[in-house]
């Protein structure tokens, strides 16, 4: 449904986007991942045709965003970075500038407005200046406005930044709900957002894509996937570690230094869990441990070791 | 046309949506009127015309046209909106041409409360009502050929300020060429191919023709050319500068 081909983007002798491609079908929501500046706004705003492309370009349920840019806008729904909107307006004045833009008229554009602003709970702010909302409502009126038309791609520019946990709750939910039929991509630096709600993740710096999968996929690349964190007393026998890591499905034991009191991180040898023979082991021997805990893997892990490889690594 | 009208309308809402109307048309009418009393001696001069309002108009306008144009683009781009806006399906002549004619509707407004004027010179003697339409319409007409100008100037800057300063300096050059402070050094020496040249482009020239009453082709092309030129310009300026 969306098709990102070969896009770059130069600004001068800068390279934003370099060489990026992608495609979105139907009922995925695509997480846009990477560090501030890696090019994700500016790979949006192409898509949408804000910019436009030095070379390559989108193409938007079969029309192309540099030749036919009228047909591609009206299927794209879009909340730039920030959530602009007019200040000076309220939001049901907003909607309804919008509504008109897009095509709709008298009551199907009043129809839109009220169940849109049900959708996203901004009903009781509908007459308020916009200037006077908060971060949070200013936020729901633009994810309002780029949902409005029902459009069939929907690009949202960190649609959760400035919510609170349970807005911010909320609107995944309203995201994982519009996903059937949709194309949606979210840029987020929230990795715990990707995980609730993209079936897909692209992590992107300095303007190129450098992994591309399921969350999943990607936090399985972590050290930590399947890794073992068993908590012990203070004072535990230290020749714990030693014996858990003869097991022979355990290629380290390393003392944890996490915070969450004394415990020792157990790393499996290879693609096996191996929760089930720490813990027989730990039976068998009586230890007195405090927790017992196997990983999926982090995506912030894998984030720093994708976009800052020479960072040291926890 | 129904974007155009659409963008039009929230354009000219968001004039009335802060003080900058009511502001702008009572600075308006008060700087005009006491122009026109004090300095155009409205009454002392015996006549039954508008000449007094019109002849300062252009120096009025000069200050007061930059304030409508100035927040046409600039004010997108520091809000941000301008992503917002140039994402939606609509092309960007729809979107120069809808903020261009709500600026130039506004203009339109605040000239014709100075409707007073033309009840006073009617209810004291018998004007030349033809004079008066004509006047008009030239006054409006330089005010959207400022507008076009501010309105390009506009889109290449965010700041309002910056615009506003830079859009008077343009009308002052072009306000000032036709003025015999200007003019008369120039007979001097230059030749007089010259100093047609430097007349034909000033806005109070063509301005002045149309006031005496006479409307001639030439002065509604080069107002009209203007116009045009600049809402190009600000177009292309769109273009080139938005993502700045």
């Amino acid at each position: 449904m969306l098709e990102i081909i070969h896009l770059v983007k130069k600004f001068g002798p800068l390279v934003a986007v370099d060489d990026v491609s992608f495609a979105v079908p139907a009922g995925e929501v695509l997480g846009f991942l990477g560090p501030n500046g890696a090019g994700k706004s500016t790979t949006m705003k192409m898509i949408t045709g804000f910019l436009t492309p030095t070379t390559g370009s989108a193409v938007v349920c079969g029309h192309d965003i540099r030749r036919r840019p009228l047909a591609a806008k009206r299927r794209i729904g879009y909340l730039p970075e920030g959530a602009p909107a007019y200040p000076d307006m309220n939001a049901a004045e907003f909607l309804g500038f919008i509504a008109h833009i897009r095509g709709f008229r008298g009551r199907e554009a009043r129809r839109r407005i009220a169940a849109i602003a049900e959708l996203i709970h901004i009903a009781d702010v509908l007459h308020q200046p916009i200037e006077t909302l908060s971060k949070g409502y200013r936020r729901r009126v633009g994810v309002a406005q780029a949902l409005l038309h029902d459009p069939a791609i929907i690009i949202l520019d960190e649609p959760t930044d400035g919510l609170d946990p349970n807005q911010k709750y909320e609107m995944r939910n309203i995201i994982r709900a519009l996903r059937p039929g949709k194309a949606i991509i979210i840029s987020t630096h929230l990795l715990d957002e990707v995980e609730a709600v993209c079936s897909r993740a692209i992590i992107i710096a300095h303007g190129r894509i450098l992994a591309d999968g399921t969350p999943g996929e990607l936090a399985a690349r972590s050290r930590y996937h399947n890794a073992v964190r068993l908590g012990l007393p203070e004072g535990a026998d230290p020749g714990i570690a030693g014996e858990l890591a003869s097991l022979p499905g355990i290629r380290s034991a390393e003392q944890a230094q996490d915070g969450d009191g004394q415990g020792v991180w157990l790393f499996p040898r290879g693609p096996q869990p191996i929760v089930a023979e720490v813990a027989e082991l730990v039976r068998a021997r009586g230890w007195p441990i405090t927790g017992l805990r196997a990983e999926r893997g982090r995506l912030d892990d894998v984030f720093r070791a994708i976009t800052a490889p020479d960072a040291p690594q926890p | 046309m129904r974007r155009t009208l659409t963008i039009f309308r929230r354009e000219l809402a968001s004039y009335f949506a802060t003080p900058l109307a009511y502001v702008f048309i009572v600075i308006f009418l008060v700087l005009g009127g006491t122009l026109a009393f004090f300095t155009g001696d409205f009454f002392a001069r015996r006549q039954d015309d508008l000449q007094s309002l019109f002849d300062y108009q252009p120096w009025l306008y000069l200050v007061l046209i930059p304030a409508l144009s100035m927040r046409l683009w600039a004010e997108e781009r520091r809000n941000g909106t301008i992503e917002l806006f140039l994402t939606l399906p609509i092309r960007l002549g729809e979107a120069v041409i809808g903020k261009f004619l709500a600026a130039w509707c506004f203009a339109g407004i605040a000239l014709s409360l100075t409707f007073p004027f033309w009840l006073t010179i009617n209810f004291l003697g018998h004007p030349d009502n033809g004079v008066a339409v004509a006047s008009y319409l030239g006054s409006w007409l330089m005010a959207g050929a400022m507008l076009a100008i501010g309105g390009a100037v506009s889109a290449t800057t965010r700041s309002q300020v910056i615009a506003f300063v830079v859009t008077a300096a343009l009308l002052f050059v072009l306000c000032a060429a036709g003025t015999s402070t200007v003019l008369a050094p120039l007979r001097g020496w230059a030749p007089p191919g010259l100093v047609g040249a430097v007349a034909a482009a000033s806005l109070i020239g063509h301005f002045e023709a149309i006031t005496r009453g006479v409307i001639e082709l030439p002065d509604l092309v080069y107002f009209g050319s203007l116009i045009v030129a600049f809402l190009g310009i600000n177009a292309i300026l769109v273009e080139l500068k938005k993502a700045d």
